[in-house]
């Protein structure tokens, strides 16, 4: 059994917190550049191109990508030959997210549903836990900005109406969000388990790096039918109209009951932010 | 891509008659931030018949709830905010002198009318490009709303912050007429 201090964990996720909000990922600066070549529209460019300034100032500057420094969502994947010693874990998490964002000049954006008062501290993230075998902890934060989280849905679709049921619903949605996302998006798509693992497996989805295609050469081509369809909807940079809608469409899939066809759509920005430690 | 249009604030009925959607504008000057709980604060004070914190005369209000500034910092990441939520106030403010407005993503029809009606012009900048934004802010001061943290009222002082004419008073809507244009 390896100990691991849950103190270890608080400040590596303290870390990143920060390093997410200030540092785009190469997956992201890749897809920006191809689509600088593949937009045909002026204003479109010129937007891709701001893009890949504004990653460039933040991280120099340490200023955050987005000014939506977004709720902190945590994946703990804790390994089963873990003892995990030095209090609560969660606790240790919570308190890795308040003092990145304090220390991170990062917004809290955290509040009561009813009365809209901020928490004053990005508190509580949202952490999702899962056991695996070993003896390590693997912690990953994705801040997840409003804007786009907005413009996500969970959907029972009938059996009757599958694959292309699916593909015109996610495609019908991306229609409808159209500027409020910031595109140019990537597209999570959760299919399959039930109605809380559908978005479950669509937000999972937004964690590969950005582009790579699924590893199931189903999905993989599903993937690439539901971009080219997204992509000629014309929506284009910020909505404002060209080739690039979306940079990338990523598919996770999970059997489910002989009843239901659950399906997510949860839609990511530009600062499309998760980095990740194994302790 | 065609020239950039200049202006500062407060505009006049004549800088918004010149204005096409499509135009790409550099704002240089002061300009107002607020969002949602701001919107809703402003409007309640209009229908009381109280003073509003910040004249609307000409201005411009830009949606946006900026990151704690670093130290030798005027702001922190400051990329705009999505205008729907504040399409209940915005026609009310337009009433009362409101000129200009800055945000991202589509506007109501109401909206779209009271623009027309009062000469209004609604902007857009980059949405999630905060730290390029924040770069041609060179003066923030809360001026009211404190309690409200990223969402309270502040004074900005802007050189060549660029933005785009998304509405203007002509009935013209980047979003559908950019998108029709590139739709397969």
């Amino acid at each position: 059994m390896r100990e691991i201090a849950v103190g270890s964990i608080s400040d590596a996720v303290a870390s990143l917190c920060m390093a997410a909000n200030y540092e785009l990922g190469d997956d992201m600066q890749a897809v920006i550049a191809t689509a600088i070549d593949r937009e045909e529209s002026p204003t479109g460019i010129d937007i891709l191109k701001q893009l890949q300034e504004n990653a460039a100032i933040a991280a120099h500057d340490r200023v955050a990508i987005c000014q939506d420094t977004g709720l902190a969502v945590v994946f703990v994947e804790v390994g089963q030959e873990v003892h995990l010693v030095g209090g609560d874990l969660s606790a240790a998490i919570n308190d890795g997210v308040r003092r990145g964002y304090q220390e991170g000049f990062l917004r809290k954006s955290s509040c009561h549903p009813f009365t809209r008062k901020n928490t004053g501290d990005n508190t509580p993230a949202i952490i999702h836990y899962s056991l695996v075998p070993g003896d390590k902890v693997k912690i990953i934060v994705a801040p997840k900005g409003g804007g786009s989280e907005n413009m996500s849905k969970v959907v029972m679709l009938k059996p009757a109406d599958g694959i292309e049921g699916i593909k015109r619903e996610v495609v019908a949605w991306v229609q409808q969000a159209g500027a409020n996302p910031c595109p140019p998006t990537i597209v999570g798509v959760g299919i399959g388990g039930t109605f809380e693992r559908a978005a479950l497996l669509a937000k999972e989805a937004l964690l590969r790096p950005a582009g790579d295609p699924s590893a199931d050469p189903e999905l993989a081509l599903l993937e690439k039918d539901l971009l080219a369809a997204i992509n000629e909807l014309g929506i284009g940079p910020q909505g404002l109209g060209g080739r690039v809608t979306s940079f990338a469409v990523h598919v996770k899939m999970l059997p489910c009951h002989i009843a239901s066809l659950p399906l997510a759509i949860n839609i990511q920005c530009h600062a499309a932010r998760h980095k990740e430690v194994v302790i | 891509m065609s020239e950039a249009i200049r202006l500062t604030p407060p505009l006049t009925d004549a800088d918004v008659e010149r204005l096409r959607s499509g135009d790409r504008v550099l704002i240089s000057g002061t300009i107002y931030t607020g969002r949602d709980a701001a919107h809703k604060r402003l409007v309640d004070l209009l229908e009381q018949g109280k003073e509003l914190p910040l004249p609307l005369q000409g201005e411009i209000i830009y949606f946006v709830g900026p990151t704690p500034a670093r130290p030798g910092h005027a702001i922190g990441a400051a990329g705009p905010t999505t205008s729907y939520r504040m399409d209940s106030y915005s026609p009310t403010l337009l009433a009362h002198g409101l000129k200009g407005m800055i945000g991202k993503g589509g506007r109501s029809q109401a909206v779209k009318d009271a623009m027309k009606t009062y000469k209004g012009i609604y902007f857009t900048a980059v949405g999630g490009a905060g730290a390029l934004l924040a770069q041609r802010i060179k003066k923030a001061e809360v001026i009211a709303y404190e309690d409200l943290g990223p969402e309270a009222i502040r004074r900005l002082e802007v050189e060549d912050f660029p933005v785009v004419v998304v509405n203007d008073i002509y009935g013209n809507d980047l979003y559908e007429q950019g998108v029709s244009q590139y739709q397969k």
